[in-house]
């Protein structure tokens, strides 16, 4: 049995320690906004904070989480009022939306340490997470917005 | 709790059903609580059908069903629209889930409840509208007859009927009396001056649910007591098991059944991850005999050799080859294409339950008859007596109007008598897709003297995908008009033209891909039109618009394009080119800006101008340009499926490239205003990428490239 914090709370899952943490979110624990794409670290759709770094639960093994504080799509917050999914909605980001969770969690964790990120910085920060619908140039103009939103909220 | 939309209500039966539920025990269940007004009584909300797309409660919750599958495509919030400008009731306050398999439901622009061909609002336009306007004039008579007056004293407004005393119903309270009045007939539709929300920029429907992780796309399925499946499928085409040893697999951990299907083994577990774990272990004795011989090689001798013989005619007007003999000048070329992956980033996958007397699938599909039809044929059952429950799409593209994913999860889930999740992996998804079919075609133009073009001369090689999605479609000595586009609609001013096609089967199954043979036909007749106008010596902007000034639209979005562009006023170490087509009713020209760093393409910028007729949604319409054009963008730059002894090369993500972040040009799209009925807009974009950036190569390097990965070739 291992123990591990998801979202502030503490969850224990009687699993393989090899198991990706991916699927200990999603089949085990039912959080089936982390996606799947690529199972190699690729495509950046399965992107969830460890400790608030952005990791790629895909080829994360549960094992290797510890006492690291996990944050999924589902833990960003409770009414969608992050200013990264209040600026995702204001510039209505998505479209099939699959990717989605990944590109704001790569965002938040960006934001987080860099308030206002060049454009060069988000080629940098977000060049993981593929977007096969192509919303790239949204996605750029919403991290601008959620930095000035953030800006407000803590002014 | 957060609404889960994108849950499909079966019918009105199961409608109710899953409202007296209500969200706590199924994942299935439409969320009703956000429709109860506060202080309702639980459980007394009735849902009424109105007609196939609409539902409305007693407490006037209002339900449109989503009959079109949203894979980002918009049709989600575009479908609402229509219906809701005329029911007068702002799409905002409207629930959206997605509808069954049904009748009522076939596109009719394609004979089928189908996603696909750029199609939805095109066949809603009309459609929607009516049914709405049909529901709006049924309540307003229940209202009228109530007040003993007559409909036409009345008005609506929010979601009320209002008498010419101000007396007012809701439309729940008016809703079970509507339902039963006889349906009118002769309404006439709104002006479009009087459009309210057709036509105005709107959020999406779908953005809160796709922000927040609640959205339920196919993977995302979780019913009672499901089981998981993983499918080990030949790894070459055409092969076949010939001998399994599943002991190993059975002993694994979790592992509840190795299950034989018609697609390949599937092994159940209590997780995906150990049936992924199992089926690794599996020792499978594959035979691979029907393809070993199989290769891109092969694949293009044959579509070469096919080239030789005369094609069925597309289209011919005047004596192209009489023309040709007598013209000043001729200009001939070979183009080839490649294969493409989908490469949906959610992978096939659908969820089986089959029971005795029937059978539920949830799935991401564009195909729901489709889909129906194959689970029933794979549970043994009536298409009727399977549900098909669609969820939101991880992507489409055309990859999803193939229902290759179902049996497998039908025939697992009845072999272990339990609901079962069959998700394939990326490489599963890689390698066993209906590709976008490889071409050879062959080109010919002839000028006169003065450099006029007189005679253009297209013929076509490749293979047919409707012959075999829709057997029968394509008969004999006819064209697949889906191998013909972007060239049987060739729209320059030539009097001589001959199109023709010669259908070739490669030796493998391949698919709808995004904008179809628009994106192999455009490649072709947009770079051979910049090869025309050097040979005629005239710049490429000046010889279109001569040849296109008897077609306003397309001639529109060329003089847009070029003043939007900046075209003509090049930077130093900048090079431009176009691409004009019309795809789907929908009329674009594209500008290209490039620069070569290295023999490498940077792609700077792309101004996409666009003439769809009326834009139900001008954002959404704006962000189709956008992720077509990328779409197209990764195709052209490294776009390949190569084939050796049977075996498709390409896997993943890290050989299968498609743009990321870092590599994204900037895209201008601008919106030609219209009053013609929409065009199709999820997929023309995609098409014109190619020759626009080829064409600006050419500026800059006088190399005229007439195959693509931009990738296969050196530059420097």
């Amino acid at each position: 049995m291992l123990t591990i914090n998801v979202n502030g709370t503490d969850r224990a899952v009687d699993i393989d320690p090899e198991t990706p943490l991916l699927w200990v979110l999603r089949d085990a624990i039912g959080l089936t906004g982390t996606k799947f794409g690529c199972g190699m670290a690729l495509c950046g759709a399965c992107t969830v904070h460890l400790d608030g770094r952005p990791v790629r639960a895909c080829v994360t093994p549960v094992s290797a989480v510890g006492t690291a504080k996990i944050t999924t799509i589902e833990g960003l917050s409770a009414d969608r009022s992050h200013p990264v999914q209040r600026a995702w909605i204001e510039l209505d980001v998505p479209q099939c939306g699959y990717c989605q969770s990944g590109q704001i969690l790569s965002a938040t964790a960006l934001l987080a340490g860099n308030p206002r990120p060049t454009d060069a910085d988000i080629d940098a920060a977000m060049s993981g997470v593929i977007c096969r619908c192509g919303t790239y140039q949204r996605i750029r103009a919403a991290i601008h917005r959620a930095a000035e939103l953030a800006a407000e909220t803590r002014s | 709790m957060n609404a889960r939309p994108g849950w499909s209500a079966l019918s009105r039966r199961d409608f109710l059903k899953s409202s007296a539920v209500g969200v706590g025990g199924l994942v299935l269940a439409i969320d009703l609580a956000g429709c109860s007004k506060p202080g309702a009584t639980d459980g007394e909300t009735r849902i009424i059908e109105s007609n196939a797309w609409l539902r409305i409660g007693t407490d006037n919750s209002i339900h449109f069903l989503c009959d079109r599958s949203e894979m980002g495509q918009g049709v989600y919030t575009g479908l609402v629209t229509l219906l809701a400008e005329e029911l007068e009731v702002d799409p905002q306050r409207i629930q959206v889930a997605f509808a069954p398999a049904g009748a009522a439901y076939v596109n009719a622009l394609l004979g089928g409840q189908i996603t696909g061909g750029s199609t939805s609002l095109r066949d809603g336009w009309e459609k929607l509208r009516m049914a709405g306007a049909q529901a709006r004039e049924m309540l307003k008579t229940a209202a009228a007859r109530e007040w003993k007056t007559t409909a036409s004293s009345c008005r609506v407004e929010n979601g009320e009927i209002i008498s010419s005393f101000g007396k007012r119903y809701t439309y729940g309270e008016m809703a079970e009396a509507a339902a039963a009045l006889p349906v009118p007939t002769d309404l006439r539709l709104k002006d479009p001056d009087a459009f309210r929300w057709i036509g105005k920029p709107s959020a999406r429907l779908d953005t809160p649910a796709k922000v927040d992780g609640s959205a339920i796309y196919g993977i995302d399925v979780r019913l009672p007591g499901m089981l998981y499946a993983s499918l080990a499928m030949p790894p070459m085409l055409g092969g076949m098991a010939r001998s399994v040893d599943d002991a190993a697999a059975r002993a694994m951990p979790g592992v509840q059944a190795v299950v034989p299907t018609s697609s390949g083994i599937a092994v159940v577990a209590d997780s995906w991850w150990q049936a992924l774990q199992a089926r690794s272990a599996l020792k499978v004795e594959w035979d691979g005999s029907a393809s070993t011989a199989l290769n891109d090689g092969a694949i293009l001798r044959g579509l070469k050799k096919a080239a030789a013989g005369n094609g069925i005619i597309a289209r011919q007007e005047g004596d192209a080859d009489a023309a040709l003999a007598t013209a000043a000048k001729v200009v001939r070329a070979e183009y080839q294409l490649p294969m493409l992956a989908h490469a949906t980033l959610e992978p096939q996958v659908c969820t089986a339950d089959v029971r005795a007397d029937g059978c539920d699938i949830y799935l991401p599909t564009q195909a729901q008859g489709a889909a129906q039809a194959a689970a029933a044929h794979a549970a043994g059952l009536e298409p009727a007596q399977v549900n098909v429950h669609t969820t939101f799409l991880g992507g489409g593209f055309g990859r999803r109007l193939e229902v290759d994913f179902v049996p497998a999860a039908v025939e697992a889930s009845k072999a272990v008598g339990k609901p079962v999740k069959l998700l394939w992996t990326r490489e599963d998804d890689t390698t066993h897709d209906f590709y976008r079919p490889p071409a050879y075609d062959t080109v010919a133009g002839g000028l006169d003297r003065d450099g006029k073009l007189v005679a253009w001369k297209f013929h076509i090689v490749g293979p047919s995908i409707t012959a075999r999605v829709f057997p029968g479609a394509v008969p004999p000595g006819s064209v697949d008009p889906f191998a013909v586009e972007a060239a049987a609609n060739y729209p320059y001013d030539v009097p001589n033209v001959l199109v023709d096609w010669v259908p070739h089967e490669v030796g493998l199954g391949v698919g709808y891909w995004r904008s179809v043979s628009h994106a192999l036909n455009c490649f072709v007749a947009e770079s051979f039109m910049d090869e025309l106008a050097l040979a005629a010596g005239q710049e490429p902007a000046a010889f279109r618009r001569a040849l296109l000034a008897k077609q306003p639209r397309y001639l529109g979005a060329l003089e847009v394009a070029l003043r939007r562009s900046g075209y003509g006023k090049d930077q130093p170490g900048r090079f431009r080119g176009i691409a004009v087509m019309e795809g789907y009713g929908t009329y674009m020209a594209q500008v290209a800006e490039i620069s070569l760093e290295d023999g490498k393409v940077k792609v700077h910028r792309i101004v996409c101008a666009v003439d769809c007729g009326r834009a139900v949604n001008p954002t959404i319409v704006v962000a189709q340009v956008e992720g077509a054009i990328l779409f197209g963008l990764s195709a052209t730059l490294w776009g390949e499926i190569n084939v050796q002894g049977g075996r498709v090369q390409q896997s993943n993500f890290h050989d299968c490239r498609v743009v990321r972040m870092n590599e994204v040009p900037v895209i201008e799209t601008h919106l030609i205003e219209s009053d013609e009925p929409p065009g199709g807009i999820g997929e023309p974009a995609t098409a014109l990428v190619a020759p626009a950036i080829c064409n600006a190569i050419h500026a800059a390097t006088g190399r005229r490239l007439r195959s693509l990965p931009l990738a296969r070739h050196n530059l420097a």
